[in-house]
Parts: C-alpha cells; sequence; structure tokens
C-alpha cells in the first residue's frame, strides 16, 4: 500500500510541464483551470430544484463550486445529495421523470439551455459511480471507451497509461491491460473507473459515494488519490461518511430533509462552506445538530 | 400410517404435543413425484428417441458403407438404383438455414435493440409478450405464407441482374419465411440477455459521453453477446429442424447447391416425404429414414449443448 511512487509520478503543483507521469503531458486538464479565460467558479446552481414527476425532491439550491477544489455534498439520505450531483452532467436526464427549476451554469453557461447538447456536457463533466462498474472488457478497452466514443483523436497508449498513472493504477495492472477489468478487485475497479473517467479529460469529476463499496485500505487510497486529483481537475463527491468529508474536503455542502407539515419531504441546502467552517463552527441549527451526532 | 391418523383426533390442547408432526403430508409427496415425472418425461423421451434411432441406424450403415453415405454426392434412396450420398439432404439444409439466418440475425437482433434499448417500458410490455405469441403460429401456416406470398411475391419482383427467378419451389423463399418464423424466437431470448445487462453499465458509458445507439452497439450488445448467440443458435436449431415449412415451399428435389432460387431437399423434408403408410419395416427404406434423422439429431444436438454451454457461462458473468 504504498503510496509514495503514485504521488510523486502523478503530478506535481509547482512545475506545471512536470506534470504529467513519465510518457507524456497531460495538456487538457492542466490548461482548463489556468490564469484567464476560464472562470473560477466551474460550477453554478442557482435555485436549483429538481422534481421526480410532481414530487419535489430537492428545493432551491444556491451552490458555487470552484475550481480546483473538492467539494463535498453530505447529509441524511434521502436528501438529495445524488440528485444534485446528476445535474451538474446532466444524468438525471436519464430518469424519466426527473425535471429541474433553477440554474447549472458551467464556467457561466447555463448547462440546461435549450441548445446544450448532455451529450456534450458529459464530455466535460466526468462521473464516479457508488458501485464501481467497469464494462466487460480489457482495462485497456475500459480506459479507451471513453476516447473512442469521442472520436478523439489521440494516442491510445499514451492515454490509457497517462490515466491508470493518474488513478494510482498503473503498477497494478501493467502487466495485465488486456485482462478482463472484472478480474480486478473492488477498489482497483473503482479507480479503474476513475482511471476510465479521465481519459476523456474532463475539468469535473463527480464522484457519488465512490468509496461506499470499499473496504477501509481501499477507500484511503482513493482519497490520497483524490488529493492528488485536485491539483487538475474540480471534484465534487457526495459521501454519507463525515470524516471523509473532513479528511478530503475544501468546502462542505450540508443538505437536509424538510418536512413541511403538509407535505411530502424534500431535500434543502442547508448550509455550504469552508469544511472546517461547516463541522467545528456551523451556522445553522440543523447542521450543528448532524454534525455533533445528534441528527435523527 | 394408522397410528398417525389417532394422533391427530386425540390431539390433546398440550401445547408441546401441538408441534409434533401430526401427520405425513401425503399431498406435498404427490405433488413432488407427480414433479420429478414430469421432469423425467423430457429426460426419458431424449433416451427414448436415441434408442429408437439406433438400431435401424446401425442396420442401414450394415446395409451401406458410411464412406458412402459421406462421400458420394448423389442423394436417391428410393430410386433405382438406390444412391445414399447424404450431402444433397444435409446442404439442402443448410441452404435454407443460411437465407433463414440472413433474415433472422439483423430483424431479431434489431426487434432485441428495439425492445431493450429503445423501447418505452410500455411498448415493451406489449411488444415482447406479442413476439412470444407469433411463436405459437403453427409452422404449416408459415409454409403456405411462404408458398402462396412469398414466392410469388420473389418471382414477380425479380431483380433481372440476379440472373433467374426462383421457380415455383425454391430454397431462398422457404429460408426467408423460415427467418420470419424464429424471429420471435431470436428477438426473445437476445432481448433477454441484453434486459440482463446491468444498468450500472449504461450509467457508466452515458457518462463518458455516449450517446444511446453507442450504448446500446458499444457496452449492451458486447455484454450481452453471448446471450445473443446462444439466441441465434437456438434459432438455427429451430430453423434446421423444421418441416412443415420447407416441405412445402423448397419442393423436394435433392440438390447439392446452395443457390436461394433452385428447389431443394432438407433432411426433415426427405424424412417427412418417404415416412408414409406403406414403407415396410426393416426395409432399407426405413433404416435410411433413421439414418438420416440420427444425422439430424446428432448436428441439432451438438448445436443445441454448445448453445446452452454459452448462455451458462454468460449467466455467470453477470449474477
Ligand atoms: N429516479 C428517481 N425517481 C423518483 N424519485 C427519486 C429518484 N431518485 C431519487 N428520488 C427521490 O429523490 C429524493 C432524493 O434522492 P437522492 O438524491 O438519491 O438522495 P441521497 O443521494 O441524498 O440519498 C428521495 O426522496 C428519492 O426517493
Ligand atoms: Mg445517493
Amino acid at each position: 500500500m504504498d503510496e509514495q511512487p503514485d504521488k510523486t509520478s502523478t503530478a506535481d503543483p509547482a512545475a506545471e510541464p512536470a506534470v504529467a507521469p513519465p510518457p507524456a503531458p497531460a495538456p487538457e486538464p492542466v490548461a482548463a483551470p489556468g490564469p484567464g479565460a476560464p472562470s473560477a467558479e466551474v460550477l453554478k446552481a442557482e435555485q436549483l430544484s429538481v422534481y421526480y414527476g410532481p414530487k419535489l425532491a430537492v428545493q432551491g439550491v444556491d451552490m458555487t463550486i470552484p475550481t480546483n477544489n473538492i467539494v463535498a455534498l453530505i447529509g441524511p439520505s434521502g436528501c438529495g445529495k445524488s440528485t444534485i450531483l446528476r445535474c451538474y452532467n446532466r444524468m438525471n436526464d436519464l430518469v424519466k421523470t426527473a425535471r429541474i427549476e433553477g440554474k447549472v451554469l458551467y464556467h457561466g453557461a447555463d448547462l440546461y439551455s435549450s441548445h446544450v447538447d448532455p451529450v456534450e456536457v458529459r464530455k466535460h463533466i466526468g462521473m464516479v459511480f457508488q458501485q464501481p462498474n467497469p464494462f466487460p472488457k480489457s482495462i485497456y478497452d475500459n480506459i479507451a471507451f471513453g476516447p473512442r466514443v469521442l472520436r478523439m483523436k489521440v494516442d491510445m497508449d499514451e492515454v490509457v497509461e497517462r490515466c491508470l498513472h493518474q488513478a494510482a493504477l498503473w503498477d497494478e495492472v501493467k502487466d495485465r491491460l488486456k485482462q478482463s477489468a472484472l478480474g480486478l478487485s473492488g477498489g482497483q475497479q473503482q479507480r479503474l473507473c476513475i482511471a476510465r473517467a479521465l481519459a476523456t479529460s474532463p475539468d469535473v469529476l463527480l464522484m457519488d459515494e465512490p468509496c461506499s463499496a470499499l473496504d477501509p485500505v481501499a477507500t484511503a487510497r482513493i482519497e490520497d488519490l483524490m488529493q492528488e486529483l485536485r491539483k487538475l481537475y474540480t471534484i465534487v463527491i457526495v459521501t454519507h461518511n463525515m470524516q471523509q468529508a473532513i479528511r478530503v474536503a475544501d468546502r462542505t455542502a450540508f443538505f437536509t430533509v424538510e418536512v413541511p407539515s403538509d407535505g411530502d419531504r424534500y431535500g434543502v441546502l442547508a448550509e455550504f462552506g469552508d469544511t472546517d467552517q461547516v463541522f467545528n463552527n456551523p451556522i445553522d441549527e440543523r447542521t450543528k445538530r448532524y454534525v455533533s451526532g445528534e441528527f435523527g | 400410517m394408522a397410528s398417525t391418523k389417532k394422533t391427530e383426533v386425540g390431539a390433546a390442547p398440550d401445547p408441546a404435543a401441538s408441534l409434533r408432526r401430526q401427520r405425513v403430508r401425503w399431498g406435498e409427496k404427490l405433488i413432488f413425484v407427480v414433479l420429478v415425472l414430469c421432469a423425467l418425461v423430457s429426460v426419458v423421451t431424449t433416451i427414448g428417441i436415441v434408442v429408437a434411432l439406433v438400431s435401424p441406424t446401425i442396420d442401414f450403415f450394415q446395409q451401406v458403407p458410411i464412406w458412402r453415405f459421406f462421400s458420394t454426392e448423389e442423394w436417391a434412396p428410393t430410386f433405382e438404383p438406390a444412391m445414399f450420398g447424404v450431402w444433397p439432404v444435409v446442404v439442402g439444409t443448410f441452404n435454407v438455414t443460411f437465407w433463414a439466418l440472413v433474415i433472422a440475425v439483423p430483424c431479431g437482433l434489431g426487434a432485441a435493440i428495439f425492445m431493450s434499448e429503445y423501447a418505452s417500458e410500455r411498448v415493451r410490455k406489449v411488444v415482447k409478450p406479442t413476439l412470444e405469441v407469433l411463436e405459437g403460429i403453427p409452422t404449416v401456416a408459415y409454409g403456405f405464407f411462404a408458398l402462396t406470398f412469398v414466392t410469388p411475391l420473389l418471382r414477380d419482383n425479380w431483380p433481372s441482374f440476379l440472373g433467374e427467378p426462383p421457380g415455383i419451389f425454391s430454397a431462398g423463399s422457404a429460408g426467408i419465411v423460415l427467418g420470419i418464423m424464429i424471429i420471435p424466437t431470436v428477438a426473445s431470448i437476445a432481448e433477454d440477455a441484453m434486459h440482463s445487462v446491468p444498468n450500472s453499465l449504461r450509467q457508466g458509458a452515458y457518462a463518458l459521453g455516449s450517446t444511446k445507439r453507442q450504448v446500446a452497439l458499444k457496452v449492451v450488445v458486447p455484454a450481452a453477446l453471448s446471450g445473443i448467440v446462444a439466441a441465434f443458435v437456438l434459432g438455427i436449431s429451430r430453423a434446421v429442424g423444421e418441416t412443415m415449412v420447407v416441405l412445402l415451399a423448397a419442393g423436394n428435389t435433392p440438390n447439392l447447391t446452395i443457390s436461394p432460387v433452385e428447389s431443394i431437399q432438407t433432411m426433415t423434408a426427405f424424412i417427412a416425404n418417404t415416412a408414409t403408410g406403406d414403407i415396410g419395416v426393416g426395409t432399407l427404406k426405413y433404416n435410411t429414414i433413421f439414418a438420416v434423422g440420427s444425422l439430424l439429431f446428432i448436428i441439432t444436438f451438438t448445436m443445441n449443448y454448445f448453445a446452452a454451454r454459452v448462455v451458462r457461462r454468460y449467466r455467470e458473468a453477470y449474477d
């Protein structure tokens, strides 16, 4: 479980040209958050409400996600963390009944504007799921999948190697790239899924409880990995584990459930701030109760 | 058993005694036995078929050397002089099966992809049972459909650059209709395979910027491939074993050809055509039917065996 070689090889924040692992540079992710053009606000939700059919799931979320940050979404289950996360790459479009109100801005552009293609959105905003979901293909083909469907003109061997390095998986699989990804352990599969998401050079990674199916050792590896990745990408992670939020996140959003006396329950964003502040000095009463473990 | 009955009658209000087994549950045992018998019927039948086939087949090969069966090219077992080269009817079978596959592979796969990936749940709930009902249409109906609809259609619209149009009886017409006939089987089994591909794989592909078509063709179809292959093998087995359509539409002329426009004879058509009431038990003609039947049995059995193995492997991959 020695993370050292991976850490040093994955990225060096000080020197941009040296960022890439041995083979070749990783131009896109580095360029994205660079000075100038792209805003410091990668994603921004404005009065975002989500409905499933007639049922309100989450109401009125305002949340700005800054570049090269790790933002954790926490809260009791059913409060809409996954729902909000899936708005950021329009995965909610796959749920027939889902409907949103409000806005989601990506570098200032409205993701839900009528001329935005959700397929294009997902090229820029990658996602890692709760259960590792590698395709029943080889390790190599799993990573090459994204660039191939997007018809990216890239040196595929180079992309595969770079992504596996970035996901701290290269050393473990470099001799078995042509073997089925289903033969990897759960933790390796999840890192493969992260590598797969990186292969399309997104600038945001959405992670929905990426460690909940993993043991503590594999979890620790993924958390270390996130620290490396945040130098190049912006990460939004849903977690049910408050300790994990404290360990990895720069900012934390606490969602909770409103139970109106006359209707169905729905989720709201109770508090959003620096992780330190949210856990040690919460402003909202509900946050205070939740982080101190009193919440039901 | 009388004693158990007594216990039942005299059941005391003693709570511990009430837990005792009061009587043998004859109903349960009966159902068990009936169910086992049901399961045995097909096994016993298979064994019975093999046994019934073996003895006349052996008799046949004592009269006709096996090399003559497999290395001569003329099939005329009921004529004088009788010829026993089996290839014309074997090739006839595969001729028809080939044209059936030309229809059934694209249509069956297309229908399966549509039902599994594109149709809404409501449409799927209607289309799938409908397809399965189609499996129940008597094959003789398909035979007449071939003879009275497809054959004239082909003959009237045959493009001249393809050469001679098909005759009244043709392998192609029978094959096309066989193909249509097995589409429901193929589509339904292939759809089962595709439907059991976990949704998480589709989500993973969408999250990488795939379109719906890419998700269907690059994730779902490859993931379900062994099930899809099995669907085709079962479809082929049905086509190979089918009798009525070929008997009615393909003619009855042993013909070593893969041309769709010619009249051919399949193994099944030969058997059905020859096994008439006046055939004498133990005659060479009689034994010939069993020899061809054995060959057919071996061919379909082998294919089904491999299909079953492939299906099992794909089940293991996802359960
Ligand atoms: N596909 C869906 N269809 C209908 N309701 C859904 C769907 N997904 C989530 N919901 C509802 O939306 C609410 C928020 O769910 P979710 O975002 O999964 O919460 P969390 O991730 O915080 O546990 C819940 O009440 C849930 O029942
Ligand atoms: Mg969730």
